[in-house]
């Protein structure tokens, strides 16, 4: 069990104008789930790698268990990773896959054996022990990568988009799998993907990641009720976030002519105007909203339309009667403001406390 | 899909006998006693003297000085076939694993090097060879014969293109499980080029196996002839109003024919796999 501290840590690659990761700076606590997540390309995945040493740190420092470990081997860390293709050796039982680790670092052979028996267990491998992954069913595979990291009872887990080469349904129920494994093992964990559901789901804090540097550090409420910038507005929560192009007039803010929220801090000018789709409600007055199409989802229906002619969807209860033109309201304290030039949020009203779910 | 096509099997059937009548023809003709080929030419019918032949080839002393048995030669070509085999595996192995997973300078430069020698045959560096050969004294010894030929452009580059396709993480995953580049190299590259090395060594055996001209070069004693060089020998003896031992000839191209015939059946299936999928 450790915690682990990335000071200004920065990558980047010979030949590339720019930095690929640039100045992270986050501290993980011990037994803390963190989730990194972005758009591909931002950067996470590099981020993950310089903490498994597998790519190097062009600056900064990157520490775990209070051990500054910039110039240690990835075998010397105490980390064990799971990879997204799993990484499993193809000419090695599940059981050889799980003590090639041990093996390697000189364990006793009985004390091996006791706990590739404990992973199997814990991770229901026990009958495919003797099987090579070749044998073995895609959710299977990732759990003897995951018994693979276990086994080795690292001072921390990292993950590199582990589910995305499942389908749709083994991801949800491995998720819970990962989740489960994680709080009763109660290992650091850091965690790669670009699914925001995923993020949302897992994590104890998010890392929302943009072009190589961090947008936000939060638990996943946090992030979807404040989050910091158009960019991660628009990336956590399916629906995305509706962002619309308003202003700030006279105290109010505008949609074209239809006032939302009386606003005084704000002066006069053009904001970007966040609302969630399920903040929105029907209204007797408020703004002209026209529908396009409707996307039942069962629980709820997605009505997508515009306002004066920029897109909004629209989560509604299937209950609710649709017509083609329809009038939307949203309470104030539900009217998310950004800058418009640099996207960043624009605290408005003294920022309203939410109940936040402690995850224990 | 799959209809049976006619005209594809005659193809098919009409390319087999084009390919196995002349060993049909060796195997036959083998049989007859040397008389009889010489006054009746090439037989496709048994004759009654293979055991006596087979015997003969194998166990007569022959040669000027009386040593070389056929056993001595295939013995040599074996010990031909098996040290490029694995010598050239070995090497282009260890040169494939450099190339791929250590980063230095130069390193695709130096593949292309590699590479480009492909294009030149044994026969351009037949005499620059032989005089290094000649200078270390390896001349008449088997580590002469094997060892400049080793180098293996076509291994090497098999070899390459097989680590290359090995996902990265499979290294990844090694090295956070604590395995250094050796321990790398032994218990996850050469477990999974096991197809690979099949492969080569088919057609490296085979390589090695048939080798005349340089044995030839190399060595004068005949304590090292080799299986092609006996044959030759066999028909050298046109003196006077003696009959060569054509029986005899073809008896040894038979033996000859064999080894190569065990390592293809025996790896064949290896080597398909080698060839045409990556094992992963």
């Amino acid at each position: 069990m450790a915690s682990i501290t990335l000071t200004n840590v920065s990558k980047t690659y010979p030949g590339a104008p720019a930095p690929s990761v640039c100045d992270i700076n986050l501290t993980i606590a011990d037994g803390e789930f963190i989730v990194l997540v972005g758009p591909s390309g931002c950067g996470k995945s590099t981020l993950l790698r310089m903490v498994a040493g597998l790519e190097e740190i062009s600056c900064g420092e990157v520490r775990i268990a209070d051990r500054v470990v910039n110039r240690v081997d990835p075998a010397d860390r105490d980390i064990a990773m799971v990879f997204q293709n799993y990484a499993l050796y193809p000419h090695m039982t599940v059981r050889e896959n799980m003590a090639y680790g041990l093996k390697n670092r000189k364990t006793p052979k009985a004390e091996i054996e006791a706990r590739v028996a404990e992973a199997a267990r814990m991770l229901e491998l026990g009958p495919y022990l003797d099987r090579r992954p070749r044998a073995l069913s895609g959710g299977q595979r990732q759990r003897v990568a995951m018994g693979r990291a276990v086994v080795r009872q690292p001072a921390a887990f990292l993950f590199d988009e582990p589910l995305s080469n499942l389908d749709a349904k083994l991801r949800v129920s491995m998720r819970g799998e990962i989740r489960r494994l994680q709080r009763r093992l109660g290992t650091t964990s850091l965690y790669v993907t670009h699914d925001q559901l995923e993020a949302m789901t897992l994590a104890d804090r998010l890392v929302v990641l943009n072009a190589g540097r961090i947008e936000q550090v939060g638990t996943p409420l946090e992030i979807y009720h404040h989050p910091a910038s158009t960019f991660v507005a628009s990336f956590i929560g399916a629906p995305a976030m509706n962002l619309l192009d308003g202003r700030a007039d006279s105290g109010w803010l505008q949609v074209g002519v239809h006032r939302l929220a009386r606003q005084d801090q704000l002066g006069s000018g053009p904001v970007t105007i966040g609302l969630r789709a399920e903040d929105l409600t029907p209204a007797a007055e408020g703004l002209a909203f026209k529908t396009d199409f409707v996307e039942e989802l069962g629980a709820q229906r997605l009505v997508h339309g515009h306002v004066d002619g920029q897109l909004l969807v629209v989560a509604m209860d299937p209950a609710m009667p649709i017509s083609a033109e329809l009038r939307l309201g949203v309470a104030p304290d539900r009217v998310h403001v950004f800058a418009t030039d640099t996207g960043k949020r624009i605290e408005t009203a003294p920022a309203i406390s939410r109940p936040a779910v402690v995850t224990a | 899909m799959h209809r049976i096509r006619p005209l594809d099997h005659l193809i098919l059937i009409l390319g087999c006998l084009f390919m196995l009548a002349p060993v049909a023809v060796a195997i036959m003709t083998s049989t007859h006693s040397a008389a009889d080929i010489h006054v009746n030419g090439l037989s496709l019918a048994p004759g009654g003297h293979a055991i006596e032949t087979y015997a003969t080839v194998l166990s007569k002393r022959g040669g000027f000085t009386g040593e070389v048995t056929g056993a001595t030669m295939a013995m040599n070509s074996l010990i031909l076939g098996l040290g490029f085999a694995i010598g050239k595996i070995a090497l282009s192995m260890l040169a494939a694993y450099a190339l791929v997973y250590f980063r230095f300078r130069f390193a695709t430069a130096m593949f292309w090097v590699i590479f480009t020698t492909l294009l030149l045959p044994l026969e351009v560096r037949i005499m620059p060879s032989y005089q290094v050969m000649s200078d270390l004294r390896l001349l008449n010894s088997y580590t002469g014969l094997i060892l400049p030929l080793l180098a293996s452009a076509t291994g090497t580059f098999y070899f390459r293109q097989f680590f290359k396709s090995v996902p990265d993480e499979l290294l990844e995953a090694a090295r956070i499980d604590g395995a250094g580049p050796v321990k790398f190299f032994f218990d996850i590259l050469l477990p999974l080029s096991k197809t690979m090395m099949a492969a080569i060594f088919i057609i490296m055996f085979v390589y090695g196996w048939n080798q005349y001209l340089w044995p030839m070069l190399m060595t004068t004693e005949e304590r090292f002839f080799t299986l092609m060089r006996g044959i030759k020998q066999i028909l050298q003896v046109w003196v006077g109003s003696q009959i060569p031992d054509y029986n005899q000839a073809f008896a040894l191209a038979v033996l000859a024919l064999l080894p190569p015939v065990i390592v293809v059946v025996v790896f064949q299936r290896w080597f398909i796999k080698g060839l045409t999928e990556s094992d992963k």
